[in-house]
């Protein structure tokens, strides 16, 4: 890695940093980024979209007009320059909180609140977009990944595969598994670690005595890098670093973004109970989102006109997206029952009947008490 | 017509589909240099090579959980758990992902998966050897769940399931994997799933079973006949989807019905069976439905192992308790 490190200290792995906190970086650090302006910008314009719809999918599930909701914020950086680094060939296995990984990649906004809103069509991808859903248990994604990236590698295909996941998922056996089998088979795969600190209420040191979780690559013989994962430039740095060398053959790796979530593990959560104040604070010294924008205008390439333009828009979008999803239709029952097989079986059609009928019996719904 | 045994046809059928169709590929442990630990994958690798007979480290989970990336990138992979008693490693990836992904994305990804595993007692084996999972998959919506009990249905039913679109638990009699040889056709051919066979014809008595308990079944039916008891004998093949016309055809002839299977009786899928035929042809029956099964403990080793499997005496013991009523 060409990037310099700031933090120093004994470690197995680098930490590699290319913004700090105060909008600060090494010109030459920028200039190997191979980013232009425009990207800075779309990077930027990426990071507040994904704020302004956390913001509104809470108020909305606070309103009761969503459901149970994980909110990403304080993650921006880390999903945002990982995602700027993938080729639309490239597949990806989100956990339950890469909301703007999957709007990168195509999906929309209002797909993402139908999910959230306890709605499987959410779940249906679009065709050509190499998302794979959402993982709600924890580490099971991995496998998934490793599997996916192994077989472009057996069919002699260029993709990749990344997966994500959180500090809490390293303690699952399938994260063990599945780094052990992409370090064996040397799959195109890069693990995404979002180290947010904590796993609902448990905090990193809990999960495992390993100075860093980017190390724990050394044993599955490949390489793992720790990473600002509050710093835009450097996320996607080493995500585009991780992404080629898989591509030529060179095997996975394991990125840990060291970040952290500002606020509630979900909606039915209270960080309130297990972490104090000062240290959300002290994190928020460290916004993601704010040191981007300081760099942008210190560069002169961004002003007040142009925050303000940004955020209307931001709002813009999402509200018609919000509008969207409060305007889709009922779901039929049938959709319970579809797409359990390729082709519905005489037992689930029995079933199906009964539920028709049950209702018909009730003027076509459940009855009203 | 080369005369086969259940190694040998499913070995077969392997190859059959690994020739006709290059995404198909097996992995798992020791499947590869050893030919598996029963030789179920024996020459695989010397044709096929490394990449498609994949020795994987030993990690079940990880076996159907990559297996499960395969399936959704392309491939059709075939993946071996040793021994039925590792399956539950696995449990987690098959029930919580490869059995729902179809659902959850709504038709855009699907899983063509095909997990097999010996299962069953009989062999003397050590613990965690004999054990007869199904009824834990046959409960999970989204998996097929099938179990050949002869050469010729290990191969058709292996082919079929290889082809089908959705993920298909394959267990495999290890009991009768070496126990006798029938006629399997050299060409490629499928024992469709959902489909049972009528094993033996009979009037009076329907005695349903699938799997290792074939035999004993066939061979409680003779004695019976031997007594002008006729005992027809259905052997399910597929547990899900469930042929229940057949099994619903059967016992409205006979009135009568008597269920065998290893497995534990609690919640085993014999209580299945006599759910659906009490919802069914209540009215056609004569007497309660009996269940020769297991006993809800753990299945013994080598030396009470005997005495825990159904046998041909406690077949005939309930045929004789439903024929009393």
């Amino acid at each position: 890695m060409a990037t310099k490190a700031t933090l120093q200290r004994e470690s197995l792995v680098p930490f590699i940093q290319i913004l700090g906190p105060d909008g600060m970086a090494n010109p030459n650090d920028v200039v190997e980024l191979g980013l232009k302006p425009h990207d800075f910008k779309a990077l930027y314009r990426w990071m507040v979209l994904a704020r302004t719809f956390d913001e509104r999918a809470l108020a909305l599930q606070r309103q009761g007009r969503l459901g149970t909701y994980a909110p990403l914020l304080g993650q921006e950086a880390a999903q945002v320059g990982s995602a700027y680094a993938l080729k639309p060939e490239d597949w990806v296995f989100p956990s339950y909180r890469e909301h703007v990984v999957l709007a990168m990649r195509g999906q929309s906004w209002v797909q993402l609140l139908t999910y959230w809103g306890g709605n499987e069509e959410g779940n249906r991808i679009p065709e050509g977009i190499r998302n794979f859903m959402i993982s709600v248990p924890i580490a099971t994604q991995i496998l998934h990944a490793t599997g996916a990236a192994w077989a472009a590698k057996l069919k002699g295909e260029k993709s990749c595969a990344i997966v994500y996941f959180g500090d809490g998922a390293t303690s699952e056996g399938d994260f063990h598994e599945g780094l052990n089998f992409a370090g064996v088979f040397k799959v195109p795969v890069v693990f995404f670690c979002q180290n947010n600190q904590y796993a609902i209420s448990v905090p990193r040191t809990r999960q495992t005595a390993s100075e860093t979780i980017a190390q724990k690559a050394l044993a599955y013989g490949f390489e793992g890098v720790q990473v600002d994962g509050n710093d835009v430039f450097a996320v996607y740095k080493v995500t585009k670093d991780a992404l080629e060398k898989a591509r030529e053959g060179g095997g996975p790796t394991l990125i840990e973004a060291v970040t952290y979530r500002l606020t509630h593990h979900t909606t039915a959560d209270d960080w309130t109970r297990y972490r104090p104040a000062e240290e959300v604070e002290m994190w928020k010294q460290k916004d993601p989102i704010k040191r981007l924008r300081l760099y942008l205008e210190k560069q002169g390439l961004w002003s007040e006109q142009d925050e303000a333009k940004l955020v209307e828009e931001a709002k813009a979008e999402i509200a018609q997206a919000v509008a969207q999803y409060e305007a889709l239709p009922k779901r039929d029952i049938e959709d319970i029952f579809q797409y359990m097989y390729a082709e519905m079986p005489w037992n689930l059609k029995e079933q199906l009947q009964e539920l028709k009928e049950y209702l018909a019996e009730h003027g076509g719904d459940l009855p009203k008490e | 017509m080369p005369q086969l045994n259940i190694v040998q046809a499913i070995n077969d059928a392997l190859k059959t589909e690994m020739r006709r169709d290059p995404t198909v590929l097996v992995l798992g442990e020791d499947v590869g240099v050893n030919g598996g630990v029963f030789r179920v994958t024996e020459n695989l690798y010397k044709e096929f090579g490394p990449d498609r007979s994949i020795d994987t480290p030993l990690s079940e989970a990880g076996i159907v959980g990559t297996a499960i990336g395969m399936a959704l990138n392309g491939l059709k992979p075939v993946a071996e758990i040793q021994f039925d008693g590792f399956m539950a490693p696995a449990f987690d990836q098959i029930i919580s992902h490869a059995a729902r992904i179809r659902w959850r994305s709504r038709g855009r990804f699907h899983v063509p998966l095909v997990i097999r595993a010996p299962y069953g007692g009989g062999i003397r084996g050590p613990e965690h050897h004999s054990e007869s999972p199904e009824a834990y998959y046959a409960h999970t919506p989204g998996l097929k769940v099938v179990i050949p009990s002869n050469p010729y249905d290990a191969k058709g039913l292996l082919i079929a399931a290889i082809r089908d679109p959705d993920p298909v638990i394959y267990l495999e009699p290890k009991r009768l994997y070496r126990a006798f040889r029938a006629e399997v056709p050299e060409e490629d051919y499928i024992v469709p799933i959902g489909k049972a066979r009528i094993a033996r014809e009979g009037s009076d008595v329907t005695l349903i079973a699938w799997g290792a308990m074939i035999p004993i079944a066939l061979q409680a039916a003779e004695k019976m006949a031997a007594q002008n008891v006729s005992v027809e004998v259905i052997d399910l093949r597929t547990l899900v989807p469930l042929d229940i016309e057949t099994v619903i055809g059967s016992v409205k002839k006979t009135g009568r019905v008597v269920i065998v299977h290893e497995a534990p009786r609690t919640c085993g899928f014999g209580s299945e069976l006599a759910a659906l035929v009490n919802d069914k042809a209540f009215e056609y029956l004569e007497a309660p439905i009996v269940r020769v099964t297991g006993p809800d403990t753990v299945i013994p080793q080598a030396r009470l192992e005997d005495y825990y499997l159904p046998d041909v005496g406690r077949c005939l013991r309930s045929i004789e308790r439903v024929l009393s009523y």
